[in-house]
């Protein structure tokens, strides 16, 4: 299998720049969907439309911080005023006293169609004498003054049924006129994106344009006043900008960090510049390719790929390291002949152990494993194919013989010791007991690359604005939006009993704010013409201190009610409510859908509570799904974390008869699996020792500990069982060499603000070093006899 | 969560502290404080009668009112229908029908008089009732007026003022003057027992 060497060099030349090409081209993201499942169940689907689309992706709370209450209030009122004028906003609310006026204003003026209290019975005699008498009753309440200016409009109460049903929301505490913190030390200020929560540049976008808006706003102030003033964003889509310029920046930074150090190690080692720079062809080769893969398969190409291709780094490398010392500047018949075929096997290794990635649900890992395939094929061909001709004939690297004897002398002592192996699988087993109720992390939070400061601000915000993170949604599908709201409305009318009976706080509907068409139908049909009701009004007041003359505005209220028609979306147009229906009613997948958050009466619904809540549901719609958004978040991160450990088993079962069939000898591989495992085990107690609960990533790492360190015991395999092929003390040297640019490289990636990465390579780093000193203690005999000594 | 709440909350606060006020003035008016401070707990009927203009005929309420030292006060409408209103550890709650609303005080800076009278007045603290507001007092400890005029702008707006009646640590009315001219009173009934 000879390839001529110009036909290597133009191939790999012609695939270069197809694939730079390709990347050139691929999209790249660093948003949420490398958490998201690849072929999402029907709740899942519900799940990660919400997390893409709800209206919590698309929240963002600012608050304003310094000044005093009237400046602070000052540059709230410009900045809602400045953003209500930008298209990219759906909303911007601060709580001033106009738009409270101008919401209660439209409930009162629509409160025949709002109302759910407007039906038939309601404007008999009888019915009209009770509702009456009730709002008497109002009047000498505490609510009385409230209520008072109202009355001769609304005698039947309507405006205050319709607040009761907008239920027990707690209003944010005010100060200076505007919203403001609990502890009134900042102003808050709402804001709705028009944007989706997948939209990330709209989101950057917006978020700057809440910064200038500030910064405008600020400038107007005495310059006294100006610079204590500070503005902090917090909500979905702040973070998901933070997350996308933490992933962005720690890709350039780690990858550039991991890059400078195995290039430090490389010249140390090489003391020549030629072989330094051949040596980093397969690396960007191998990356490039990965890269193309990842565009090719999965279309968009996620930023935490490209912070796990620094792994890459570390590993194509060891190639041409492999190349370079093990073959010696000549000998490339040598080379193919003794250490080719072991790389093949080991790069065969590490393929089938990523290989073991690609069907996980979990978007990231899959690309992990189709960018690592891809880049160490790359990497492991171009150093069998393209480099051997491109290494000058002067080429001459530092002579590393002599440590490699010093190496070979070490593993004496090294082997002597193995009796200490036995600790780790006892050391191993301890750990796991002391900690055996905390070993595997069960939240999705445990990957968020949102720090959980951020995340308790964001909290605090939420309770201080009465907008807590909602957990229980009610979904119901529909085909249109009037469809949509009445479903919400017949859901509403299964969920206010509930309300009533304690089984939850409280819920929160579009059709509170716009009735479906039909339902504001039936009321407006339900209100007697003028005359009628002037009649009807005369005998209801028998015995009421009220003269039927005191409501005659109540009559032309009716009959304005009667003639005005149907409420339609555009006339919400102004009000805060706008934007709430706009959240709660959503196009969908499957066209539109009605959401009703629900809020659990202590925070959590009891077993029996969900049941009811279940049983009212399915009543009032067949279609409609209680969503619980946490525990539908927790459940699809178990189920990564099931399949985690599952993709790992198989990648490592692959492995075992990978080698099974290659090596054909059951002592060989289980020389060779051995310090493999050891090293997983004692990862593995390492970091439970130090508190880490294990995540997906860890898990992930250990089968990569398994498919990286089997480079290691293979080359340990071969020298023992072959030692007259190639040189022992180089291949000594050319392992821990390559072992300590691994190390580096996973090193580095511990060291990342991204938790999924600095997961990954805490786990392999100390795996990936661990596994080469196992397998130096497990080496066999031979390798150290007299004989293999001299070769 | 946009809720327009905070006017309800005034009026509530508005009701229940002219419902349950027992605060006095100069001279005598210490002695008065001293002793209405001295009392720990209180259990009377109460009925109110509400003026209003557009009615014709006054609106009449009756209940019972609850006070326990230092800050658990409790209106307890019985007729014409049942309504509750509790105010305690700075937190009111209102449930009149099947629905209960809660309103925290520190969330309506404008309501704080109403509830520092309540809270100075009951632990015989002056400072804090004159902070908020212009009192006149009349009369002595045996037969005195108590007239509250409220500072604050907002509260002003709709409470002109509030006069109690009482003899000693007793109080007989208490009367409340709204701004547009509607009126109530409440006649505080004797003590009832445990």
């Amino acid at each position: 299998m000879t390839v001529p060497a110009r036909t290597g060099t133009v191939i790999f030349l012609v695939f270069a720049l197809l694939a730079g090409v390709i990347a050139a081209r691929a999209r790249y993201t660093a948003d949420l969907s490398a958490f998201l499942p690849r072929a999402p169940s029907a709740a899942q689907q519900v799940l990660v439309e919400q997390l893409r689309e709800g209206p919590a992706a698309r929240l963002i709370i600012a608050a304003i911080a310094g000044g005093t209450p009237a400046t602070r209030a000052s540059v709230s009122g410009a900045l809602v005023a400045a953003l209500r004028t930008n298209a990219a906003f759906a909303s911007a609310d601060n709580g001033d006293a106009q738009s409270v006026a101008r919401d209660r204003d439209f409930l009162f003026r629509h409160r025949y169609v709002l109302s759910a209290a407007v039906t038939a019975e309601h404007f008999t005699v009888a019915g009209l004498h009770d509702a009456i008498g009730a709002s008497l009753d109002a009047l000498a309440s505490p609510e009385g003054p409230l209520i008072k200016p109202l009355f001769a409009q609304d005698p039947t109460g309507e405006l205050l049924g319709i607040l009761d049903d907008l239920g027990p929301g707690r209003a944010p505490r005010a100060s200076g006129g505007v919203w403001s913190s609990r502890d009134g030390s900042q102003a808050l200020i709402v804001l709705q994106l028009r944007a989706a929560g997948s939209d990330n540049d709209a989101q950057r976008g917006a978020c700057e344009a809440v910064r200038q808006a500030f910064f405008a706003a600020r400038a107007t102030l005495p310059a006294a006043d100006r610079d204590s003033l500070t503005l902090t964003l917090s909500g979905a889509p702040v973070f998901a900008v933070a997350a996308r310029t933490l992933i962005e920046g720690e890709v350039m930074r780690l990858s550039g960090l991991s890059a400078f150090l195995i290039t430090l190690l490389l010249l140390f080692v090489y003391r020549s510049l030629s072989a330094l720079v051949l040596g980093l062809v397969p690396v960007l080769g191998g990356a490039l390719a990965g890269v193309a893969a990842v565009a090719l398969g999965f279309g968009t190409v996620h930023g935490i790929t490209l912070g796990f291709g620094v792994t890459l780094i570390g590993e194509a490398v060891d190639y041409s390291i492999y190349l370079f010392v093990q073959g010696g500047a000549a000998a490339h018949g040598l080379w193919r002949r003794n250490v080719w075929p072991t790389i093949r096997l080991g790069v065969l290794t590490s393929i089938v152990g990523f290989a073991a990635l690609l069907p996980s649900d979990f978007q990231g890992l899959a690309q992990l494993g189709l960018y690592s395939i891809a880049g160490l094929s790359a990497a492991a061909l171009i150093t069998r194919f393209v480099l051997p001709a491109w290494i000058p004939g002067g080429l001459a690297i530092r002579d590393l013989r002599p440590p490699g004897e010093q190496l070979l002398r070490a593993l004496e002592p090294l082997h002597r010791a193995r009796a200490l192996l036995l600790f780790v699988p006892l050391i191993a087993a301890c750990v796991f007991y002391v900690h055996r109720g905390a070993l595997l992390s069960h939240e999705l939070a445990a990957l968020s690359p949102v720090p959980l400061k951020d995340q308790q601000l964001d909290e605090r915000l939420r309770a201080d604005l009465g907008a807590p993170q909602v957990r229980f949604m009610v979904v119901a599908p529909a085909n249109d939006r009037d469809t949509a709201l009445l479903a919400a409305e017949r859901l509403g009318e299964r969920l206010t009993p509930l309300i009533d009976d304690g089984t939850i706080a409280g819920f929160d509907s579009a059709s509170r704010y716009l009735p479906p068409a039909s339902v504001q139908r039936a009321r407006l049909a339900a209100l007697p013409a003028p005359g009628e009701l002037s009649a009807r009004l005369a005998q209801a007041v028998a015995g009421l201190p009220v003269n039927a003359a005191l409501l005659a505005p109540f009559i032309t209220a009716v009959g304005e009610a009667r003639a005005g028609g149907v409420l339609t979306r555009a006339e919400l147009q102004g009000t805060s409510f706008a934007s709430v229906t706009d959240a709660l009613v959503v196009r969908s997948a499957t066209g539109y859908s009605a959401l009703l958050p629900v809020s659990a009466a202590s925070g959590d619904l009891t077993e029996a509570a969900a049941a009811r809540l279940r049983a009212a549901i399915s009543a009032a719609d067949a279609h409609a799904v209680l969503l619980d958004l946490t525990g539908e978040t927790d459940r699809l991160y178990l189920s990564y974390l099931r399949q985690a450990i599952e993709l790992s088993l198989a990648g490592f079962l692959a492995i075992v008869v990978l080698l099974l069939l290659v090596l054909r000898d059951l002592e060989r591989v289980t020389r060779v699996l051995a310090p493999l495992a050891l090293a997983v085990l004692a990862v593995a107690a390492l970091l439970v020792g130090v508190g880490a609960r294990l995540t997906i990533l860890h898990l992930v790492g250990m089968l990569l500990i398994v498919a990286v360190g089997s480079n290691y015991a293979l080359f340990f395999d071969r020298a023992s069982h072959d030692p007259e092929r190639g040189s022992v003390p180089l291949t000594l040297t050319s392992l821990l060499v390559a072992n300590l640019a691994t190390v580096l490289a996973f090193g580095v990636l511990a060291g990342s603000r991204v938790p999924m990465l600095a997961d990954l390579g805490s786990a392999v780093a100390p795996g990936a070093f661990l596994a080469l000193l196992f397998a130096a203690m497990l080496s066999a005999p031979s390798l150290r006899a007299p004989r293999a000594a001299a070769a | 969560m946009r809720r327009p709440q905070r006017w309800r909350a005034l009026c509530l606060l508005g009701a229940l502290t002219t419902a349950a006020l027992a605060a006095p003035p100069p001279a005598a008016f210490d002695a008065l404080l001293a002793l209405l401070a001295q009392r720990q707990h209180g259990h009377v009927s109460f009925t109110e009668v509400h003026t209003l203009a557009m009615l014709k005929e006054p609106l009449t309420s009756s209940g019972e009112l609850f006070y326990e030292a230092p800050d658990h006060l409790e209106k307890r409408t019985l007729k014409p229908s049942p309504e509750n209103l509790v105010l305690e550890h700075g937190e009111l709650r209102m449930q009149r029908g099947h629905r209960t609303r809660v309103l925290e005080l520190a969330d309506y800076p404008a309501a704080a008089p109403f509830v520092e009278s309540i809270r100075a007045t009951l632990a015989g603290d002056r400072a804090a009732l004159e902070r908020y507001f212009d009192i006149d007092f009349e009369g002595d400890v045996e037969h005195w007026t108590l007239r509250l005029r409220p500072k604050d702008a907002a509260v002003a707006k709709s409470v002109a003022d509030i006069t109690l009646n009482g003899e000693r640590a007793v109080i007989a009315t208490v009367a409340i003057r709204q701004s547009d001219g509607d009126h109530s009173l409440i006649t505080i009934g004797p003590e009832i027992g445990p």
